[in-house]
């Protein structure tokens, strides 16, 4: 071989090896919107900002049902029997080891704000019901406590917590 | 082959001349709105911040009266390529409109502040109430306008508008159309409820002149007359019928740059793969 | 086809596969191994870009219906949803809205070549009529496409079109009710559109196949119109043809992004961003560019009846192009008469095309009557009648005299279109 022939296939292979890369680059590019295009669309996201509920109607004892993000929300007015029963257990033994100060805000502790959607396969659980007189979802028997705490079933994780404050004593933001 | 060339050519002068003359007849009876420049047009435009947020001056103290404007939301204000408000300004706008929701607990509608979320309320509960109130005519939603109006270009210019990529035809006409009252001519007779207006097809139209001087206060120090009103107007409604303009441009550009690229590196491979095949046939 | 494969499976996974489904040697033979004739020139790539049109508009349809509402009281704000609030809907509808302008003009193309030529001769004259029935099929599905926006000139387009169909004696208006699934334009028209819009483009996408399937078994014509005599005057398709076609599609992605980015709303009408109102018709209705030829000829005539099988025969005539062309020389380069007709039949569509958009009266009507005569007497007088009268010039025996000759007769790969419009 001599250097004029085995300098040819090179510049020749360099010339391929680039507008493969080229082209592949905008076929990536391509299929980019293609991709973006099924994630929530901007009026999805806006209609997902924060909304506020007032506590002051929701009387001891009861659970009310409000919609964010098209998932439901629980807001349960605990009693003070709840609260005692969510603080006495040894949080050592749960399945998810969280106590029941950390699941609530501070100095509001009668009000447990949860995501109400069973962490096992997402059906939304019935109040006040199941073993642990909390949350029960009858879809595959997960019983959860006064805290929305895991304590028996397939469910592997508590009801999480969705993220709120409190803009007044008897109001909330979530989200 | 002189005989078969003749039967080109007079072919082409009878497709060329045959049709010219009723386009140049019916070319006169519509008046081509003036061709302004406007901060957006060409590969590389964008919308002037200032000159929108006048414009939705305008819109609010005059045309939303009676225009609705429901395609576009309170939130579009504060996103890139608009008119450059900030989240917590188009949240105080929204919430100078009341936005009907519901129903409540008790199963009731009612009014509530507007938010981000929400698009600009209607100013007629439904298209007959329209109708009862504006002497029987729907006053066009405006979100759109900007591009569901036009006039003819005619040739060649047509054809001269693909290159130069002029596309404002609509927001020229609605500038031509806001300036554009005038008397009627000497014996032109109006329907009643109608106002003379130039460039509006037929003349008569039903929205009475809407913007005189100092009508609307400026904060900028741009000149509050229906000149200015006009097209501030204008720009913000085409920000609104097309609010991704920008970024279809920006886009538009690194895309045009990566084919052309492409497209040369694909034409020395093909020389390269094919310089064995020519010349040894 | 599978004649002229030379894949030899390598591995053993490959060969036990082979054995019992033989796709790839079957792809091989197809898009590796074709052979195709080495003189073909930059209007035989239109088929390779046909093909990318009908894949992007299936794959930007396919997104956008994830998002369209066919219902008439949320059509028109599903798409100005698309617009405005889906990521890059702004992109995928007006890659579709274009691209379907772009898909017309590429078939165009394709035909016209196919004309020049004499692609549609024996034995390409099945090739031709799938080709046809292409035309037809994207007819349909580009109308019914837009009609799904259902702005002002998708609902009067709707009512004209159907509206054709009430020419057709004693049924006429039953059909037209059929069609409509109603008395009048309205929400199960909508619905029944959206669904054939859907359907159409995958049965475009089975008739494609059909169309390459007889294509590989004739072979490709070329500008010589002489089959190819030996293995010395074909090319393998790939990398030979591949990579032509890929330069030229992506030059062809260059106008198509053009339109696009800059210009997208150049090709469609500004009322159709008019909510529909079915009490209000617009001033001028105009169909889209690609089918105002057609929709000259269906106004040229006087008479609704005539008017549609006028424009009914204006495509139908197509499939017996091949019977109708009496000349046994193929491609217009040895054809002097046949040459200039052609250049005159394209001038006549195109004057057609120009007279669809103008209003129906006065002079335009009378230009629009010549033009339609003339086009059906290319067909049905001139071509015919040119076959026998017309002195070819003489043939070369093959592809590789052509070429030796004076290069490539009209069809010499031209200089590429470099330097666009930037």
């Amino acid at each position: 071989m001599t250097t004029m022939s085995s300098a040819e296939p090179t510049r020749r292979d360099f010339l391929y090896i680039a507008t493969g890369v080229v082209g592949a680059v905008g076929a990536a590019a391509a299929v980019w919107p293609l991709i973006a295009q099924m994630n929530p669309d901007a009026s999805t996201i806006a209609a997902g900002a924060p909304i506020e509920v007032d506590l002051a109607p929701i009387a001891e004892g009861q659970v009310i049902k409000v919609v964010w993000r098209g998932n439901p929300i629980f807001i349960s007015h605990r009693t003070q029997k709840e609260i005692e029963e969510a603080r006495a257990v040894d949080v050592g033994s749960l399945p998810d080891p969280q106590s029941d100060q950390q699941r609530v805000k501070q100095g509001h502790d009668q009000w447990l704000v949860l995501v109400g959607i069973c962490t096992h396969l997402g059906c939304v659980p019935l109040t006040r019901q199941g073993d642990y007189n909390g949350f029960f979802c009858p879809c595959h028997g997960s019983h959860y406590d006064t805290s929305g705490r895991i304590r028996r079933g397939p469910a592997p994780a508590n009801l999480p917590l969705p993220p709120y404050e409190f803009v007044a004593d008897s109001k909330i933001r979530i989200g | 082959m002189s005989p078969s060339r003749h039967i080109l050519a007079a072919a082409l002068a009878v497709a060329l001349t045959a049709p010219l003359g009723p386009s140049a007849a019916i070319a006169a009876e519509a008046i081509a709105p003036p061709a302004l420049s406007w901060s957006w047009s060409g590969p590389f435009g964008k919308f002037d911040r200032a000159q929108l947020q006048r414009g939705l001056r305008v819109y609010r103290e005059v045309c939303q009266n009676c225009h609705g404007l429901t395609l576009v939301s309170f939130r579009n204000l504060a996103e890139p390529g608009g008119p450059g408000f900030t989240t917590a300004q188009a949240a105080a706008i929204a919430k100078e409109y009341k936005i009907k929701d519901g129903p409540n607990d008790q199963g009731e509608m009612f009014e509530r502040d507007g938010r981000l979320a929400d698009r600009f309320p209607a100013p007629w509960p439904n298209e007959n109430a329209a109708r009862a109130q504006h002497n029987g005519t729907v006053p066009p939603d405006l979100s759109v306008i900007a591009k569901a109006r036009t006039y003819e270009r005619g040739f060649p210019w047509f054809l001269i508008d693909i290159f130069t990529q002029y596309q404002e035809q609509g927001v020229d006409y609605l500038v031509a159309l806001l300036k554009g009252y005038t008397d009627p001519p000497q014996g032109v007779e109006l329907p009643p409820g109608t106002s003379y207006n130039t460039y509006f097809p037929g003349h008569a139209i039903s929205m009475p002149p809407p913007l005189q001087d100092e009508l609307v206060p400026y904060t900028d120090g741009a000149p509050q007359t229906i000149d200015q009103y006009a097209k501030d107007v204008a720009a913000f409604l085409a920000w609104a019928a097309e609010p991704h303009m920008e970024a279809r441009k920006r886009i538009g550009f690194q895309v045009m740059i990566f084919l052309i690229v492409f497209a040369g590196l694909l034409y020395f491979t093909k020389k390269k793969v094919w310089a064995d095949v020519h010349g040894h046939a | 086809m599978s004649g002229h494969s030379t894949y030899q499976p390598q591995s053993r996974f490959m060969q036990w596969f082979e054995r019992r489904l033989p796709i790839v040697s079957f792809m091989h033979a197809s898009f590796v191994a074709y052979p195709t004739p080495r003189n073909l020139n930059y209007w035989w790539t239109f088929g390779g870009i046909l093909s990318l049109m009908l894949a992007i508009q299936i794959v930007t349809g396919i997104v956008l219906a994830m998002h369209y509402t066919p219902h008439v009281d949320h059509a028109f704000v599903s798409v100005e949803t698309i617009m405005r609030d889906v990521n890059y809907g702004w992109l995928l509808r007006y890659l579709h809205a274009n691209g379907a302008s772009m898909f017309f003009l590429a078939a165009y193309i394709h035909m016209f070549r196919g004309m020049y030529y004499g692609s549609y001769k024996d034995p390409r004259e099945v090739l031709w009529i799938l080709g046809v029935i292409l035309l037809f099929l994207m007819i349909a599905t580009g109308f019914m496409g837009y009609v799904l926006p259902w702005g002002q000139m998708s609902f009067w387009a709707a009512k004209v079109i159907t509206s054709l169909f009430g020419a057709i004696p004693v049924v006429g208006d039953s059909i037209v009710t059929w069609l409509w699934g109603g008395y009048s334009v309205g929400n199960p028209t909508l619905n029944r559109f959206y669904s054939l819009h859907y359907l159409l483009p995958f049965v475009i996408a089975g008739v494609v196949i059909l169309h390459v399937w007889a294509l590989h078994e004739v072979g490709q014509n070329n500008p010589t119109g002489v089959e190819p005599k030996s293995d010395k005057e074909t090319v393998p398709f790939t990398p030979y043809a591949t990579v032509k076609d890929s330069f030229l599609m992506v030059v062809f992605l260059i106008l198509l992004a053009w339109f696009v980015f800059y210009l997208p709303n150049y090709l469609g009408h500004a009322d159709n961003y008019i909510p529909a109102n079915p009490l209000v018709t617009p001033a001028h209705i105009v169909p889209e560019w690609y089918y105002l030829p057609f929709y000259a000829i269906l106004r040229a005539i006087p008479s609704k009846l005539g008017g549609v099988i006028a424009l009914g025969a204006s495509i139908v005539i197509l499939a017996f192009l091949p019977w109708l062309d009496t000349s046994r020389v193929r491609s217009a380069a040895y054809r002097p008469l046949y040459r200039q007709f052609f250049w005159i039949f394209v001038l006549v569509c195109i004057g057609l095309g120009w007279l669809g958009a103008k209003p129906a009266e006065g002079g335009y009507v009378i230009a629009a009557r010549f033009l339609t005569a003339w086009y059906f007497l290319h067909f049905l007088v001139i071509l015919p009648i040119l076959g026998l009268i017309e002195k070819p010039k003489p043939l070369p025996n093959s592809i590789s005299e052509a070429v030796l000759r004076e290069g490539v007769p009209i069809g010499a790969p031209a200089p590429a279109p470099s330097g666009t419009k930037h």
